[in-house]
């Protein structure tokens, strides 16, 4: 499993890449939102892989039967996946109100902060 | 039928003893900014009210970390668990005196931005929740430096980043959002470059405790891919410090915000990078740290120059700060790739102790930096270069005052930046790294240019209309002037903070202290 998994977290990072380099903020939005989830599946990875066993204690016993899911993956994509989800949320509410505010969603074209016509200092006393 | 006896014993794992009351001191910086900023949101329709309690929870954080610091000092490192789960398996916030100092100072700069703000945010701000967002970061950056654990560490950097974001577009200008945007989206990919290192640590030590991952680094050496995870980390915290060359953000942003906003973020967000760094090049992963000075050094020494001669090139005296800012990374970047201990100078204090000696007094400097170009606008009706002058006419106190910082930003004696630049050329010549100590020292000089020039422009240049500036309170004086005296303090009384952030590099270098404080039985 290992394998397949990992080839799939480097396509999804290569896609995220490529969405990020894009200068349409949209694209970049996209590209976040796919990084995040191969993130999550990275670190889903980097812990141990098995097939239905949930990391439930049985009865009378008080330690995890052998071969169970590793359960702090699980946790730390639960983290992740909520700090992710809710960065998405507010990205994507900043970005339409840049493109309302600036008119355009060109990043090539947003130099509000830095105009290209910047003075320079003065160069005598 | 009995149910079988267990296999493990629960006591080994759980703590079974009450925690000492002195151990919640590592946790209570946190707890207190977030319980306050809590407070302060229910609070927003009583502007006075919940400003008030803002700034006295300040002083309260600012005293927290005082003790705090002082526990440090006379104690070596504290821990606290989380969930009575003992480490590596509890979360785990340790507190060494790298951290400790570092959370102490930044509450000092918070304050001292909290006070301003009462002047800079006005009630629309305030409503928008200026107060309870700037608690929630003090939260984070709090966090950051006291968490022992590495994915927390990712936990409190989202935490300061989100309520960062909050900050910067406070007035919902095209300015800000433009710049937010940009923010924003570079500062998320560099937290997600830092949550992939994080996975792969996890993939290579099956834990996240600092301390059991500084353990247990000898011994996974050859086998895990830990080379591979430095560059990560490294490529991840220079985004967020703003190094060369990732640092085209800050520039493009930190002139956009309110003046107090770019005062804190100048002052704390970026050291946050900084710490980080030093937390895992010299402590966690100290061999790779080493083997990757050599590209710290260039990206410090690039860092150092472009910053200065961005600066040099700037007639917005915000954005001039913004590349100050950038060349103070480059000289504690520097401290990072000299290491250890080197030469003899008070004591043998290596580039390590100057790096966090030159952050600690850059937190207060760039803060204090900021709220002067605030003042400095207020008095001159503008930041832009060309059209200021006869600042020193107005008012000898604020030029003197003025004076001090930019003295102490070119690094000039006597004030707060001359120790850690005088220890970093130092370390740099000792080891041999002539061109590094060359990059500090020019970069010295192409910043005394560029604020010789803004002296000259600003204050000694009379003035193109004369202008009566709108009455100053305390509350724009008071900090200012505290932090300006924290500079002329570093600066003639050195000896005590150079102990002290000379011991904090010792404890990096060998963290026996820091492993024993977390594993009181010796690490399994």
């Amino acid at each position: 499993m290992e394998p397949l998994l990992s080839i799939l977290v480097g396509l999804f990072f290569a896609a995220a890449i490529y969405l990020l380099l894009s200068k349409f903020t949209i694209r970049i939005m996209l590209g976040i939102a796919i990084l995040g989830n191969s993130v999550n599946l990275l670190l889903f990875t980097s812990g141990r892989l098995t097939r239905e066993v949930p990391p439930i204690i049985p009865a009378g016993l008080d330690s995890l039967p052998a071969g169970a899911a590793n359960p702090l993956p699980q946790a730390l994509i639960l983290t992740a996946i909520v700090i992710s989800f809710s960065f998405l949320a507010f990205l994507l509410v900043l970005t339409y109100r840049a493109y309302q505010d600036l008119g355009t969603d060109d990043t090539s074209q947003m130099r509000a902060a830095e105009p290209d016509d910047r003075p320079l200092p003065p160069l005598g006393y | 039928m009995a149910a079988p006896t267990s296999a493990v014993d629960l006591s080994a794992a759980l703590i079974t003893a009450p925690v000492p009351i002195g151990h919640w001191l590592a946790v209570l910086p946190v707890v207190h900014c977030i319980a306050l900023g809590a407070v302060l949101l229910m609070l927003r329709a009583y502007p006075r009210l919940q400003a008030g309690l803002a700034i006295a929870g300040l002083a309260g954080l600012v005293l927290i970390d005082a003790a705090l610091l002082a526990k440090v000092a006379a104690e070596g490192p504290l821990t606290m668990v989380m969930g009575r789960w003992l480490p590596p398996f509890g979360i785990a916030f340790t507190v060494d005196l790298l951290g400790a100092l570092l959370a102490f100072t930044s509450a000092l700069a918070a304050l001292a931005g909290g006070i301003y703000a009462l002047a800079d945010i006005g009630e629309s701000g305030r409503r928008y929740g200026f107060f309870p967002l700037l608690m929630l970061l003090m939260a984070g950056v709090s966090g950051a430096f006291l968490t022992g654990d590495v994915f927390n560490l990712y936990v409190w950097f989202e935490v300061l980043l989100i309520s960062s974001f909050g900050l910067i577009i406070l007035g919902s200008e095209r300015e800000q959002i433009d710049g937010a945007l940009k923010y924003a989206v570079l500062n998320l990919i560099a937290t997600t470059l830092f949550l992939i290192g994080v996975g792969i640590l996890y993939a290579a030590f099956g834990t996240l405790n600092m301390a059991d991952i500084a353990a247990r680094a000898g011994d996974l050496r050859g086998t895990a891919p830990l080379m591979t995870l430095a560059s990560l980390f490294l490529l991840a915290f220079a985004m967020k410090a703003a190094a060369f060359p990732v640092n085209f953000w800050l520039p493009a942003t930190y002139h956009t915000p309110r003046i107090v906003v770019s005062a804190l973020f100048a002052g704390l967000l970026t050291k946050v990078g900084i710490y980080a760094l030093i937390r895992v090049m010299v402590m966690l992963l100290p061999v790779e740290g080493k083997e990757l000075s050599l590209v710290i050094a260039l990206a410090a020494a690039a860092t150092i120059i472009v910053g200065a001669l961005g600066a040099l090139a700037e007639n917005d005296i915000r954005r001039l700060f913004g590349y100050i800012v950038i060349s103070g990374i480059g000289n504690m970047l520097a401290g990072v790739a000299l290491g250890g201990p080197g030469g003899d100078l008070v004591g043998g204090i290596g580039g390590i102790g100057g790096a966090v000696f030159y952050a600690l007094h850059s937190m207060v400097l760039m803060t204090a930096l900021y709220l002067a170009a605030g003042e400095i606008a207020r008095r001159g009706g503008g930041f832009a270069l060309s059209d200021l002058g006869g600042l020193y006419r107005q008012s000898g106190g604020f030029t003197a005052l003025s004076l001090v910082l930019f003295l102490a930003a070119c690094g000039l004696p006597p004030f707060s930046g001359f120790w850690p630049k005088v220890i970093l050329v130092k370390a740099a010549l000792d080891l041999g790294a002539g061109w590094l100590a060359a990059a500090i020292l020019a970069g010295g000089f192409l910043t005394t240019i560029a604020f010789g020039r803004l002296f000259l422009l600003a204050y000694w240049r009379p003035a193109p209309v004369v202008r009566t500036p709108s009455k100053a309170g305390w509350r724009t004086g008071l900090p200012l002037a505290a932090l300006t005296a924290l500079v002329i303090g570093f600066g003639i009384l050195p000896e005590r903070l150079l102990a002290l952030s000379q011991s904090a590099a010792a404890g990096l270098a060998d963290p026996q202290a820091y492993l024993h404080s977390v594993f009181p039985g010796g690490v399994q």
